[in-house]
């Protein structure tokens, strides 16, 4: 079976790649553009630990096709720290002890994002419904919660 | 040396992790992230019956698919001879192991593995595995604990004649091993009781779910070295296991700990790398292997489901004068569930004259279990807890004051034989009974639920090694995977011991080629054991810094002490030196002797044993049956945190594996056998909508025996929350919830029977 191509844009920058059209974009991220930040925890999009931005939405990768990100815009992990200057949210992920393992860790950090983006100010139950489909078997999200609401304030300048 | 009553600078604060910026930036490379050039793909057939003899398997079409570079089955193992294995957390025996990875003979459940490809790629193993023709004879299963027990049922093993009892028995059956604990007369006990309380539990199998499925890389080369790129509890576990599953020596097979995405016990086992290494040798390529996350429920270990039945009697004044407990536990295929420890940690937070315990470990058409935080404790727990919540209620008694004047202190001999030591069970239930949840008012129609819990915590082998680098930088490895942050507890121990900025030393993993032996990360035993290990190893270089400064200034040694990093002359009659610290040593280390570090291998005594209080608030819902937690606390003794953040993390965390096992977690079996919830969407974890903030308190009671005084952390937290939730569910319904999960279907059909 012949590959399709792709053309796209990843953390901000043009990319192409070819993949199957079966391929999901999870694979193609992890296998084909060696991206390794996003995890496959279920590939059912029950976990959330492939998590990522297409054009600032939300998406489970693992239920995404490659193909799909013709022409989008995709954000990983790996594009969530501006050089070696870590965002926000991942300053208070590591402030807050909010990792145990790290495994679900990067997919927690690009829900929160685009939660913040949509949603600059959730109070805790918001956050924690934001949050519901990003499995953390670690924390117990305590911590996690936390460091969500510490980032957020932080973003609209209250704290520092 | 001993910290304990030393002004600490840097244990007890709370720096950020040295691998937290990897983490938070998706760099971390865990089990399924590490490639190789010339890598192909390995895939694993599994039984679709939950008991079936393997009449023939024809691989031939299989081999024949383009693409395929090697196919194995039980033909291309040594076979094993039975014997026990002392690799892992929790009793294992190297055949069963062997057998477990690749059926022989028979497959025992459903997902057991019994044949492998390698392929170029996933799509065409897949195509390969589908290709592999097996004829089953299918044979009668069972799945229930208290079925598998029964006289008639069928038998999973011919040479399974149960252990424990004498005479032998004359006739094979499921029940591998009875286990029995005895102190004082039950008889009497009983006898002299006022009160008698009694009732029967069930607990559902629960899987450690941690998020990262198994993975691994595995190379063989052709002159018999092997590497393994993988995650697990214990890289010499899966060093010690592939070894002797494939017959190779251990110096040819070197494993690399990739960082691992949650284990909980249940990667204190393997499953893959021997069959990666067998399908690397046959195609001469590196081979990677990922389970899906249905191999993972289908295929790797649960921890036991179990039937429980506990008998309580007690005078009127409360005293409880006689305890006995009966637990079945489910092993899976294989024998060796958690009885041990679920018999000595059910009692072992009273002190009561009269106990009796009997445990049975039984075989069933399951995936054999793996250990899961504390293993078997928290069945138990449950079990018990319940049972002395209801002897309060039956006396009059409030369940704090009840389990008070019961309480285990130093010097109370257990039913298991060791007497406790240096434990901290007082102060946890003091600083229950003083923290603002237990006076709380409650709301109308909440429940409030208190339970206890103990887990003994072990030791064990532990190797560290401390390198001074010419900077005067510090470089600490040690031999366990890191589940959790301890690598920042081991940095913390040794720039305590080092008087040096946390900055200055760098902790890490080393490979199974590069340290001494440690046992695997489990039984919670790293900060105590490990970290006892780097503390002496960081002692040993502090003893060589000396001896420079001593030598740089022509003094005896022991007119040179340490402290705040710098070496000093000992007083006046010393001499008068400029201090040295350790970059301007280290500069001079070729001209005093050479590189300065060195390397500690232990096997650690004293591990103290871990008590917790839970308190849960819970509110029911009428219509739905669904439970929700209010308000949850816990509090346990820790000795010494040594770094709080991931301490109360280890608390929380457990508490809520708890809360998932208590409401909503179970296997679910259809009547063929087949589990119908291999997947996160209906075997459901708790997520973060369905629980409030988690309160961690850390009562520090010191642990004598560790150089600041840690236990054990991770286990006693996933102890009490069952049977504090269901103890508050009765609090709010007036109802009795024995059997897990309590989910809502269930708690709605008890509410409704009640009318």
């Amino acid at each position: 079976m012949s590959k399709s191509h792709v053309t796209t844009t990843i953390n901000g920058e043009a990319a192409e790649f070819l993949c199957e059209t079966q391929q999901t974009l999870l694979d193609v991220l992890r296998d084909v553009v060696g991206l390794t930040g996003a995890k496959e925890g279920c590939a059912s999009g029950d976990c959330g630990a492939c998590s990522v931005l297409i054009d600032g939405t939300l998406v489970c990768s693992c239920l995404v096709l490659g193909v799909e990100a013709e022409g989008k815009a995709i954000t990983t992990i790996e594009g969530i720290a501006q050089g070696d200057h870590l965002h926000p949210i991942q300053q208070k992920f590591l402030e807050h002890a909010a990792l145990q393992c790290g495994f679900c860790t990067p997919g927690l950090i690009v829900a929160t994002k685009a939660l913040l983006d949509e949603n600059p100010n959730p109070t805790e139950t918001e956050a924690r419904y934001w949050l519901a489909g990003n499995l953390c078997r670690c924390t117990g999200y305590d911590k996690v919660i936390r460091a969500v609401m510490d980032a957020a304030a932080v973003m609209r300048g209250e704290t520092v | 040396m001993n910290y304990i009553s030393s002004d600490l600078k840097v244990v007890g604060t709370r720096p950020i992790r040295p691998d937290g910026v990897d983490k938070v930036t998706g760099r971390a490379l865990f089990s399924a992230d590490t490639r190789s050039a010339g890598m192909i793909w390995g895939k694993i057939k599994r039984s679709p019956h939950a008991h079936a003899r393997i009449v023939s398997i024809d691989t031939s079409k299989a081999e024949a698919l383009p693409g395929v570079r090697a196919v194995v089955t039980s033909a291309d193992f040594p076979e094993i001879s039975s014997e026990m294995a002392f690799v892992g957390e929790g009793p294992m025996n190297f055949r069963d192991l062997s057998d477990n990875i690749m059926a022989r003979g028979k497959v025992l459940y459903e997902g057991h593995a019994l044949a492998a490809v390698a392929a170029n790629t996933q799509a065409i193993a897949d195509e390969a595995i589908a290709l592999i023709d097996v004829v089953y004879e299918v044979l009668p299963h069972v799945i229930d604990v208290d079925e598998a027990m029964k006289a008639d049922a069928p038998v999973l093993h011919a040479d399974m004649f149960t252990a424990g009892v004498n005479p032998k028995p004359a006739t094979p059956s499921n029940i591998a091993k009875v286990v029995t604990f005895k102190k004082g007369d039950i008889d009497a006990g009983f006898a002299a009781a006022e009160v008698i309380f009694e009732d029967s539990y069930t607990t559902k199998p629960v899987h450690q779910a941690y998020i990262e499925p198994h993975a691994c890389l595995a190379t063989y080369n052709p002159d018999g070295q092997v590497t393994i790129h993988a995650s697990s509890q214990g890289h010499f576990m899966i060093r010690a296991y592939t070894a002797k599953l494939l017959g190779i020596d251990m110096a040819n097979i070197r494993v690399n700990p990739a960082e691992i995405g949650g284990g909980f016990g249940g990667k204190t086992l393997i499953y893959l790398e021997p069959v990666a290494v067998a399908l690397s040798r046959k195609s001469g390529k590196p081979v990677k292997m990922q389970m899906t996350r249905e191999d993972v429920f289908r295929a790797s270990g649960p921890t036991s489901g179990a039937s429980v039945t506990v008998k309580l009697g007690a005078k009127k004044d409360g005293t409880i004068v006689a305890a006995q407990q009966v637990l079945k536990f489910q092993a899976g295929a294989y024998a060796g569930s958690p009885i041990g420890p679920g018999c000595m940690c059910g009692f072992a937070m009273y002190d009561i004259e009269n106990i009796d315990v009997l445990g049975y470990d039984v075989v069933s058409n399951r995936p054999k279990v793996a250990a899961y935080r504390a293993p078997g404790a928290p069945i138990s727990s449950f079990a018990v807890e319940c049972a002395v919540d209801d002897l309060a209620r039956m006396l009059g008694m409030d369940p704090l004051a009840l389990r008070e004047k019961n309480a285990a202190v130093n010097g109370t001999k257990t039913h298991y034989g060791p007497t406790h030591a240096n434990i901290g069970y007082t102060q946890v239930l003091e600083a229950t009974r003083a923290h603002p949840h237990w006076k709380a008012p409650l709301a109308e129609g909440h429940g409030r639920g208190l339970a206890v819990g103990f887990w003994f915590n072990i030791g064990g082998e532990s190797s560290a090694t401390v390198h001074v680098n010419e900077d005067g930088s510090v470089v600490v490895a040690t031999g366990s995977p890191d589940v959790g942050g301890s690598r920042a507890s081991m940095g913390m121990m040794a720039a305590e011991v080092l008087g040096i900025d946390i900055s200055k030393v760098r902790a890490t993993i080393a490979d199974t080629a590069s340290i001494g032996y440690t046992f695997v990360t489990g039984g919670s035993r790293v900060t105590f054991a490990t970290g006892m290990a780097v503390t002496q190893a960081t002692e040993k270089v502090v003893e060589q810094l000396k001896a420079r400064a001593a030598q740089t200034w022509d003094i005896p040694v022991d007119a040179v002490e340490w402290r705040d990093g710098k070496a000093y002359p000992a007083g006046t009659n010393a001499g008068a030196f400029e201090p040295l610290d350790l970059a301007a040593i280290a500069l001079k280390q070729a001209r005093t002797g050479g590189p300065i570090n060195s390397e500690v291998s232990i096997n650690a005594q004293g591990a103290g044993a871990g008590f917790g209080a839970h308190i849960c608030d819970v509110a029911v819902d009428k219509e739905t049956g669904k439970v929700e937690i209010i308000r949850y606390t816990a509090i346990q003794d820790v000795g010494k945190a040594i770094h709080p953040s991931y301490v109360e993390g280890q608390i929380q965390g457990g508490a809520v594996q708890g809360i998932g096992w208590a409401l909503s977690e179970e296997y679910i079996y259809n009547d063929k056998g087949l589990m119908e919830n291999p997947g996160f969407l209906d075997y459901r974890c708790p997520v973060a909508s369905d629980l409030p903030m988690i309160e961690a308190v850390l009562v520090e009671v010191p642990n004598p025996r560790h150089p600041f005084g840690a236990r054990g952390v991770g286990e006693v937290p996933i102890i009490p929350p069952m049977a504090a939730i269901s103890n508050a569910i009765k609090g709010a319904t007036g109802l009795r919830m024995p059997d897990l999960p309590m989910s809502p279907p269930k708690v709605r059909a008890a509410m409704d029977a009640a009318g």
